[in-house]
């Protein structure tokens, strides 16, 4: 039971709960949040909007960049007391190499996923979108580093198993998905988009039919493991993931309504008898 | 008591709801959180009938604490409200004995006037709205420092207003309505004006919390009049404890703060 990328900042969790939060820490292993090769804000507000069962949300990755992660934010991961994957993103294969250079050759990382739901600078191609991009970027990445990688899928295409099979292909250590699902909202007093960036990504028990589509799509047609997450938020729901096909499972936006969501899903997934699924 | 925040939600019982006002008043018994500092906030969602009805409200909604008390085996925590959508609408429906999900307390806290600047002796509470709630809890911290306090708070119009004999019965208070139902009729922000305007008001710090105009109006005369000042502010949030990143606020100095761990008050000294 691991976290989804950006649904969880153990460092703001620790100023607020204290070392509790490592004595009963929440997952099995740790994801950050994004970094970028340079430090970003994120986006104007307003950035989240609830919809039936889930929510929308364009925060705009606001990270300190690499060097900012390297020298602030990874001493105080490095404290946590679980593995560290850490989450990178970049706008070409020359961004991603810089990323992997640094965070690669640091010891507290376990694992490196890579976030290719971002257009390439020089294609003007969403990477993720792509089997060709994503085979090439995996195929000069992998070379790079000797830390397992993790391809974090998007479930914005048609078909999510082509880009799992080039990612496979390029020599991706394992694929996670889904991230969120492009959508928008419109507010009722105003007309217009509830979001300021006009939409954003879905996320919540409302995607999770369409996760658990995904992730047999992608068990189908790859060997490596599968991270699945969506809307996951009871051993119930994980254990559905376990049945189409992934090997390890991820809490997201749940742990927003339950700080210990990670906890609680794990010790029902291991509680609760199999009958009981269906 | 437990000195830090407990970690994770815990479920806390319903010991009164009743109306105040156009707003509603509910108490919870919280037995295993710190008693909470005046301007800190918890994230709230009902046991029960939570994500119902078409699937919200989903996200847990941010409250600040009105005012707090002992009780039997725990922390009273008074929370006033006012129904404006999915999640505060349920809230309003709370009944005794009901189970409510409780985060916190979360965020920080406002600082006694010595703190914002040496030579504030006294302090002004301006509240507007809904947003009176988190002033009851502080007024009576201030009183039990002795620390002189008035109080200012205004309403739209009779609808919208409540809390008064609740939370405020205590004390002197200046009122102002727009629809002039009860005290000035304006806003209450032409009362600080006019408080600002007197020789004492140099030793004052103001202290703030409403809707997002009536704070820009208390920011600029407190600028103007140089009179430090604390604003509780409110943001869409989805957790309180720093994971989402919804709450961002800009900073004058370009970038964003998070509401929920950097707030909700913001000083403005």
């Amino acid at each position: 039971m691991i976290n989804a990328s950006g649904t969880f900042d153990a460092i703001a969790a620790r100023r607020v709960y204290g070392d509790a939060l490592l004595e009963d820490f929440p997952f099995s292993a740790f994801v950050s949040k994004t970094i970028t090769p340079e430090p970003r804000a994120g986006n104007e507000p307003q950035r989240i909007w609830e919809t039936p069962a889930g929510m929308i949300n364009s925060i705009g990755l606001p990270n300190k960049g690499l060097d900012g992660f390297l020298a602030e934010d990874l001493p105080q991961l490095a404290e946590l007391p679980v593995p560290l994957i850490v989450s990178v993103m970049g706008t070409s294969q020359e961004e991603f190499s810089r990323l992997l250079a640094g965070v690669g050759e640091r010891d507290e990382v376990a694992a490196i996923e890579l976030n290719i739901s971002c257009p390439n600078v020089h294609s003007g191609l969403i990477v993720g979108e792509r089997p060709e991009e994503t085979l090439a970027l995996l195929g000069a990445l992998q070379p790079l580093t000797r830390k397992p990688l993790i391809v974090k899928l998007t479930p914005n295409v048609a078909d999510p198993a082509a880009i799992a099979v080039a990612a496979e292909e390029g020599g991706a250590d394992a694929v996670s998905l889904i991230n969120t699902l492009k959508a928008s909202a419109i507010d009722p007093a105003t007309g217009a988009p509830g979001i300021a960036a006009g939409h954003g990504g879905l996320s919540g028990p409302a995607v999770r039919p369409v996760a658990i589509a995904q992730v047999r799509a992608v068990a189908a047609a790859v060997g490596i493991p599968i991270v699945g997450m969506g809307g996951i938020s009871s051993g119930a729901d994980a254990r559905e993931f376990i049945a189409a096909g992934a090997s390890i499972v991820a809490v997201g936006t749940e742990s927003f309504r339950d700080p210990l969501a990670g906890l609680r899903v794990a010790d029902e997934l291991s509680s609760e008898p199999a009958e009981q699924l269906g | 008591m437990p000195e830090e925040t407990p970690l994770g939600r815990r479920l806390c019982r319903v010991t009164e709801s009743r109306a105040s006002g156009g707003y509603r008043v509910f108490s919870l018994l919280d037995e295993d959180g710190p008693e909470p500092q005046p301007g800190q906030f918890y994230m709230l969602a009902t046991e029960s009938h939570w994500e119902q009805g078409g699937g919200r409200p989903f996200l847990p909604r941010a409250l600040s604490v009105a005012e707090t008390g002992d009780a039997r085996g725990g922390v009273r925590l008074d929370f006033l409200i006012e129904g404006i959508g999915p999640g505060t609408d349920r809230l309003c429906e709370l009944v005794e004995g009901e189970g409510v999900w409780v985060n916190g307390p979360l965020g920080n806290a406002f600082a006694p006037p010595r703190e914002l600047a040496a030579g504030a002796a006294g302090a002004i509470l301006v509240g507007g709205g809904i947003g009176i709630a988190p002033l009851a809890g502080l007024r009576g911290r201030f009183a039990e420092r002795n620390i002189p306090t008035r109080v200012l708070l205004g309403f739209r119009d009779e609808a919208h207003s409540g809390g008064l004999d609740d939370l405020f019965s205590c004390c002197e208070v200046r009122l102002a309505s727009e629809d002039g139902h009860v005290g000035h009729q304006g806003y209450v922000t032409d009362l600080l004006a006019k408080m600002l305007e007197g020789d004492d008001a140099a030793s004052a710090a103001v202290y703030a919390c409403g809707p997002p105009p009536m704070l820009a109006a208390v920011q600029a005369l407190c600028e103007r009049n140089k009179v430090p000042c604390e604003l509780a502010m409110e943001s869409p949030m989805a957790c309180g404890f720093g994971a989402c990143y919804g709450c961002a606020v800009p900073k004058p100095d370009g970038g964003f703060l998070r509401l929920c761990v950097d707030g909700p008050v913001i000083r403005c000294a």
